[in-house]
């Protein structure tokens, strides 16, 4: 298995193939599109995630010490967004998404790129992500 | 060069880039562009005539405080108030409004009596009357709106009652961009005795305001949104209420004698202007208010009508788009459009607007109870001025377009 730096180190390189940020947009829609589907069940206010103008639910399962994350939003870029994060984090241990400093975000020149209510929605889903894996540490 | 293109050359962030593209900004209902003529009055109040109003007797004082009371002037005459005392200076619409729920809520606001506000209006002409009714425990009515974005006028005598005190609408919605019909709506609640307020954030913009032909009772504004600084802002009240209304805020020249025993308060309008004022913000309503007058150019109207003509086209024609507020004659519609696009979410297209250079709107542009009234969580909204040009509208058609096929499932 890779380690979670070598997927990062990947979603990077695949990001940094478009210059324009017209082109990175389509390329979160895409993700966006593929993302799996996410059940109408679970989209309950407990699973919403604070701090995001558009809606974004995050649904865990813990599998012994790893975390399988699910998600969905009704606005696409920002689905998007979550899928990149969650192809990332999916399938970690809670440690190492804990100990991890989500600094390859900044790398991809994402937070600066959004407006700043997004950006706000983006630090959000990192907060969101950290603090449930360190509750499951 | 035409007329648009000739007046655009004074309003400097026009001509600045984004992401190595034009600006477009389609913003303007939020807060409209400055002309130069603003900044540099902005500038020289700053620079040379900074001192304190009302107070002292040295020679800045007495300029800084000319400038002052000159803008009172022009704005009395702008709105063709009758008295000067009328027009009070406020930090803008949201402050004029609350200034009115404390004050006129005060005197004239008791248990259960009530205030009508539309369903259509900004959260700054809802929550000072929500606080206000809670204060008094008075009652909050809503005067509807029909689907297409009207105000459901023929329900407004049957809202109104011997306890009906005020009626507060806007002169233009900020989502719906529809004139609605102040004078009827005046003439219905004066004869049930009730006063109303007309929350003018946009009317001031887009239509030639005239307090007395109105009939209205206060008239509220912002300086930012019809090109003036920001932080300035105009309450016109009938001096007969404002009289009768104890002071909003205490303190500084809002005052007649301090005494421990008792205090009396300044005349109008000064009562309701305490604390330091605007001293540099203010005195731009002058140049801004001649820069909305000079926009009334009828080569400009022209191309403003060609605009909205292009865009409703468009809006109205394309199946995949809702708009909100579809006019009935083409007159009541102002160049603001709001819609929704099928299965496309707002803020992604606002987002790949922007990576074009448009500035639009989007989300729910402080009037929650009409997005849920639509059933929506928010708008796109393109809010165009008369310094916007044709070319930009086609700019923004073709980008729509292009954006929605990026974004369509």
């Amino acid at each position: 298995m890779k380690t979670l730096q070598e997927v990062q180190a990947e979603v990077i390189e695949d990001f940094s193939m478009y210059d324009e940020w017209l082109d990175k947009y389509e390329y979160l829609i895409d993700l966006g599109r593929k993302l799996e589907a996410f059940p109408e069940e679970l989209k309950t206010e407990d699973r919403l995630i604070k701090g995001c103008q558009s809606r974004v639910w995050l649904d865990t399962v813990v599998d012994g010490d790893r975390l399988f994350f699910r998600a969905d939003s009704d606005a696409i870029i920002t689905k998007g967004i979550i899928s990149l994060l969650i192809g990332v984090y999916s399938g970690r241990t809670a440690r190492e998404i804990a100990d991890d400093d989500f600094s390859f975000v900044d790398s991809l020149g994402l937070r600066e790129n959004l407006s700043p209510t997004r950006a706000n929605g983006l630090a959000s889903m990192i907060e969101t992500l950290r603090r449930t894996a360190q509750n499951h540490v | 060069m035409t007329q648009v293109e000739k007046i655009r050359k004074e309003f400097p962030e026009l001509g600045e880039q984004v992401y190595g593209k034009s600006l477009v900004y389609l913003d303007n209902a939020a807060t409209s562009q400055r002309p130069r003529s603003v900044i540099r009055k902005w500038t020289e109040m700053s620079e040379k005539y900074n001192a304190n109003l009302h107070r002292a007797v040295h020679r800045i004082a007495d300029l800084a405080t000319n400038e002052y009371e000159a803008t009172r002037d022009a704005v009395r005459a702008y709105l063709n108030a009758e008295f000067r005392e009328e027009i009070i200076f406020t930090s803008g619409a949201t402050a004029s409004l609350n200034l009115v729920a404390s004050s006129f809520g005060e005197a004239f606001v008791r248990e259960g009596d009530e205030i009508v506000v539309g369903e259509a209006e900004h959260h700054s002409d809802i929550v000072p009357w929500q606080l206000l009714c809670k204060r008094k425990d008075a009652v909050l009515k809503v005067l509807p709106t029909d689907d297409s974005g009207h105000l459901r006028l023929d329900l407004l005598p049957g809202l109104l009652t011997p306890r009906t005190k005020l009626v507060c609408v806007a002169h233009i919605s900020n989502v719906l961009g529809l004139v609605n019909p102040v004078k009827e709506i005046v003439s219905v609640c004066h004869s049930k005795n009730c006063a109303v307020l007309v929350d003018g954030a946009q009317g001031i913009v887009h239509e030639r305001v005239d307090v007395r032909d109105l009939g209205c009772d206060f008239y509220a504004f912002s300086g930012h949104k019809v090109y003036a600084a920001p932080g300035t802002g105009v309450l016109y009240g009938r001096r007969e209420l404002l009289e009768q209304m104890p002071p909003y805020m205490g303190g500084g020249e809002m005052i007649g004698t301090v005494r421990w025993e008792e205090t009396t308060w300044a005349p109008l309008p000064q009562k309701f202007e305490a604390g330091t004022q605007n001293i540099a913000g203010t005195p731009t309503l002058r140049p801004a208010l001649e820069m909305a007058q000079a926009l009334r150019d009828p080569a400009i109207e022209a191309e403003t009508e060609a605009i909205k003509q292009l865009i409703l086209n468009k809006l109205q024609s394309d199946p995949r788009i809702r708009l909100y507020g579809v006019p009935t004659v083409p007159e009541e519609k102002i160049p603001l459009f709001s819609f929704s696009v099928e299965h496309v979410h707002h803020e992604d297209l606002a987002l790949i607007l922007d990576k074009m250079g448009i500035a639009v709107r989007s989300g729910q542009m402080c009037a929650e109870p009409l997005m849920d009234r639509f059933g929506v969580t928010g708008m796109l909204r393109a809010s165009f001025a008369p310094y916007n040009t044709v070319q930009e509208a086609e700019y923004f058609i073709a980008s729509l377009d292009r954006a929605i096929k990026m974004l369509e499932p």
